[in-house]
């Protein structure tokens, strides 16, 4: 082998890093991010090939939840200030339709089946369940004050939400529509996350600054997560949204005004990495590939958007006044 | 007539000849710098205790706005780390140019400027030799912050290599220059307080400019035209793949300033040198 080929031997897997660090976001299929921003009133469109906002379009007032349809045709956004729940179709940015969500819906989640839609009503305590379908509500389900957070089971039969105030996970039977259980965790909790087989729900405590991983059978507590962060207050750190990787390895936690995101080892419960990301981090979501993960900074009025594999944050991406929630399209 | 000739001109001297004698200039640069271990260590020591210590004390505050070439938010190790680059290659280069000043006083550089090359040509390789040096120092620092989590793309490690070494010229020519006037070695604890110091507090090494224009206008403006700015900010894009084409057109500017000016104060018959009449007579 003569020196210029050991040269370029030596260069080549270099050059496809550096291409791959540079070039590797392209490599995925194109897909799209939707971002509520609460005090715009608008949704804005991110584009995953160029990482940048291709549309802004006018909604409800104080946009918050944010879901697609199970076919990826129709956008979910919780207009909480208009008390509704609008449908817009994502091919022609018209508004379908409005749910009768009840007053003040923050945020929803569709049962696995896409159909239906379980919202929580955060000013009147219930969880109001709805068939997007036929616009009908099915049920209405009493539950803590300031009810937010809502996580489903993988196989939908079980409904977990928390509300903020009362401090409680409620298990919620999604075929009776009751309450078969409820957990007590620590204060604020805003964010309920099932793991991909159905064996963990992850609540997080905004006030207490802790994730319980909750065993959803027994309804235990399993473990509680703290954080800490050098030179960062501790009661900065008010985690919200949390997502779990499909194959159960890691979540990551948004940690609020810590303007972090926590990587936390979901085997083994340790915080693996904190992640420097916008003011005031709240919701997650990950590409359809889970290659990367956005995130919502409220002050900062940006998207993050963090390299899964390489646990860096790659890019901040300016959207409208106070981005709350997002959902990324599957393609 | 022809025996006049064959005295100034013995024989022409060709590329090798100067290659030989960079080679030799180099060499003894590279030779002294391993020589003094206390030197290498201090110039790693140096920006890993400012990384380590003083980074650390400020994580928080930074993060609240992104600047190019950043295209997320920072925390402060990433941001002082291209300063602190740019400030091993200053010191690097201040000493190595005072090293002049000894070699004058022992004598060695005596016989390498009665040399038969050009007087420029000498200067320059031993400018070069002082920027090989600071660049083995930038790249052990580089590594260590690595595993600090500062971790610019890959590419950024290529990128920087110009960088630096257009960077190294400049100071090392700044500090060639400042020699010329220097009488003595001890002098140096001077160059640090007057020259070393305010050129690095008084540039975007530790902040951005945007912050110091919060803070005083006036300090503000000394940044803009300090020129290790513009060195920090050259290597800062660099080291993340990109040019910033100001800065790269301040320190090349520059770097031919100092250079012009330091070769024609080395010049025995002009120059600074010869109106003192050089060190010990």
């Amino acid at each position: 082998m003569t020196w210029p080929k050991i040269m370029a031997g030596a260069l080549a897997p270099l050059a496809l890093a550096a291409a791959a660090a540079f070039g590797g976001i392209s490599e995925v299929k194109a897909f799209s991010v939707y971002v509520s921003n609460e005090k715009d009133n608008t949704i804005s469109v991110i584009d995953s090939e160029s990482l940048k906002v291709v549309k802004t379009l006018k909604v409800g007032q104080r946009p918050r939840g944010i879901l697609l349809t199970q076919d990826g045709s129709q956008l979910l956004v919780c207009a909480s200030d208009d008390d509704t729940v609008q449908v817009i179709d994502v091919k022609t940015w018209e508004f379908v339709k409005e749910l009768p969500s009840g007053p003040d819906p923050e945020l929803f989640i569709l049962h696995p089946s896409g159909n239906p839609l379980y919202i929580a009503n955060e000013d009147d305590n219930l969880v109001t369940v709805v068939d997007i379908e036929n616009n009908k509500v099915l049920a209405e389900v009493p539950v803590g004050v300031e009810p937010e957070g809502m996580g489903i089971s993988p196989d939908g039969r079980v409904l977990v939400n928390t509300s903020e105030t009362t401090n409680m996970a409620h298990f919620i039977d999604t075929e009776t529509f009751e309450i078969v259980g409820n957990v007590l965790v620590d204060s604020r909790p805003r964010f309920a996350e099932f793991t991909a087989d159905g064996s963990q729900v992850w609540v997080t405590s905004e006030i207490g600054g802790t994730v319980s991983v909750i065993d959803p059978i027994a309804r235990e507590i399993i473990k509680k997560i703290g954080f800490e962060i050098p030179g960062v207050r501790p009661e900065a750190i008010q985690p919200v949204g949390v997502r779990i990787t499909k194959d159960g390895g890691r979540a990551f936690v948004a940690l609020g005004p810590a303007n972090r995101v926590a990587v936390v080892d979901a085997k083994t419960f340790e915080v693996e990495k904190y992640l420097l990301v916008g003011q005031r981090v709240w919701q997650l979501a990950f590409a359809p590939d889970e290659s990367l993960l956005f995130t919502t900074n409220g002050v900062s009025n940006d998207v993050s958007v963090i390299d899964v594999a390489r646990l860096k944050v790659v890019k901040s991406i300016a959207v409208g006044r106070f981005p709350w929630g997002l959902t990324v399209s599957k393609d | 007539m022809s025996e006049a000739v064959t005295i100034q001109d013995p024989r022409p001297l060709g590329p090798v000849a100067y290659l030989l004698c960079l080679r030799g200039i180099m060499w003894r640069e590279a030779l002294r710098f391993l020589h003094q271990r206390e030197r290498f260590v201090a110039a790693l020591v140096r920006p890993l205790v400012w990384l380590f210590v003083f980074a650390a004390g400020f994580r928080a505050v930074l993060g609240v706005s992104i600047i190019p070439p950043y295209e997320t938010y920072v925390l402060y190790e990433v941001y002082i780390t291209p300063g602190l680059v740019a400030m091993v290659q200053l010191f690097n280069g201040m000493q190595s140019s005072l090293s002049m000043v000894y070699d004058r006083e022992m004598g060695s550089m005596r016989t390498l400027l009665v040399s038969p090359f050009p007087r420029g040509f000498l200067l320059i390789s031993k400018l070069l030799a002082g920027v090989a040096v600071s660049l083995l120092q930038v790249y052990v620092f580089l590594a260590v912050t690595w595993f600090w989590d500062v971790q610019p793309p890959l590419i950024g490690y290529f990128a920087v290599l110009p960088a630096l070494i257009l960077s190294g010229m400049m100071l090392g020519a700044l500090g060639m220059l400042l020699s010329s006037g220097i009488k003595q070695l001890e002098n140096f604890a001077g160059i640090m307080n007057f020259v070393i110091f305010p050129m690095f507090f008084a540039s975007s090494a530790l902040y951005p400019l945007w912050r110091m224009n919060e803070a005083s206008p006036l300090l503000y403006n000394i940044c803009v035209l300090n020129p290790f700015t513009y060195a920090v900010e050259l290597i800062r894009f660099s080291l993340h793949g990109q040019i910033n084409w100001l800065a790269l057109a301040v320190v090349a500017g520059c770097t031919a300033v100092f250079l012009g000016a330091a070769i024609l104060a080395y010049n025995p018959s002009k120059g600074l040198i010869a109106r003192r009449g050089g060190p010990g007579g």
